[in-house]
């Protein structure tokens, strides 16, 4: 990843950033746009755990990886601390490679 | 910074401390990640830096990391960053005073900021809030950054500690909070199906955006109306009050 495309992340972010206290005593976003850039996000961060979880390259992670993803999202859900989350996901993986689990 | 410190109660003090230590980890394995997975020590710290949004910085790396091209993980980026909008239209009487106030506040926005922000009840808290977790977050992220960037040079075989599953691990715990609407865990589902079905047969970082013809069944507002209005950004992703004190940003 070259500076430059940080650079584009990091402008375009500070951008939409600044726009609301530059900007907002001037116009408002509707509801629906803002219901829009929200679902937005949700969609990409689930597409991105889908694929991070079960997909290496252009095949298949493996079990090991997705049943430690599997795990930190059940304690997730359960409300577990956030460093238990991912370090408990972390070490199913773990565990399972020394077992021989790919 | 005392004076922000005597303005906020002990409560919320606290819990700003645990989001420090929560987004210290997740700094620290970012660095970690990027730096182990083959990246140069300076991308990632550059860009927690400049980017300053962890789910965004995870993602971009993620792209990279998995092959795809550099206007990929740009793109990836700038979407998910793009809930940054409305949140700033929320706090943006916080962000108020002088220019340079506003130019340097702007940058300390985070799902975290806005939320603490949106939890108290009146303005001057509001902007207590915002910039005390801003400034704190924005501190503790980029000194975690650099000593996982560091640490992660060391790391011979991530894979032997299951450090792979730790990121997609951690933007699940983001996500999480925000699929209980139905119509975007419906959306949110559909795109992950059709980004694991293309993965095979599209350049690494595509499927991922491909992932947005979910939004067709976004629908055409939130389902609850109680979420629109002063709570919108904390009803946004990841930001409910008790995903604040989990978060990652």
């Amino acid at each position: 990843m070259p500076l430059l495309a940080v650079l584009l992340l990091a402008a375009g972010t500070y951008a939409f950033r600044l726009a609301g206290p530059a900007l907002g005593h001037r116009f408002t976003l509707s509801d629906r746009l803002r219901h829009l850039l929200a679902v937005a996000a949700a969609v990409l961060l689930v597409a991105l755990v889908a694929t991070g979880a079960l997909t290496q390259g252009h095949g298949f992670a493996g079990w090991a990886r997705p049943a430690g993803v599997l795990v930190a999202g059940l304690l997730a859900l359960r409300r577990a601390p956030f460093p238990v989350v991912v370090v408990a996901g972390a070490a199913t993986t773990a565990v399972l490679r020394l077992c021989g689990v790919a | 910074m005392r004076s922000l410190l005597r303005t906020l109660d002990r409560a919320t003090l606290r819990d700003i401390a645990l989001v420090c230590v929560a987004d210290a980890l997740v700094g620290a394995s970012f660095g970690a990640i990027s730096v182990s997975g083959g990246l140069p020590l300076w991308l990632p710290i550059a860009m927690s830096v400049l980017v300053f949004a962890g789910g965004a910085q995870f993602a971009a790396v993620g792209v990279i990391l998995s092959g795809g091209g550099a206007l990929a993980a740009v793109a990836t980026g700038l979407v998910l960053n793009a809930r940054l909008l409305p949140f700033g239209f929320t706090v943006a009487d916080v962000l108020d005073g002088p220019r340079w106030r506003r130019l340097l506040g702007a940058q300390l926005m985070t799902d975290e900021s806005v939320a603490f922000a949106l939890l108290q009840p009146d303005r001057r808290r509001r902007r207590a809030a915002f910039w005390l977790c801003g400034l704190a977050l924005f501190t503790v992220w980029n000194i975690a950054v650099v000593v996982g960037a560091a640490a992660g040079g060391l790391i011979g075989d991530t894979d032997a500690l299951g450090l792979d599953a730790a990121f997609p691990a951690v933007l699940l715990a983001l996500v999480l909070p925000s699929l209980t609407d139905p119509r975007t865990r419906a959306a949110a589902l559909a795109g992950a199906a059709v980004a694991v079905a293309a993965t095979p047969y599209l350049p690494a970082g595509l499927p991922v955006l491909l992932a947005l013809l979910g939004l067709l069944l976004a629908g055409r507002g939130p389902a609850a109306p109680a979420a629109v209005g002063s709570s919108a950004a904390a009803a946004a992703v990841g930001s409910s009050p008790a995903a604040a004190t989990e978060g990652v940003h």
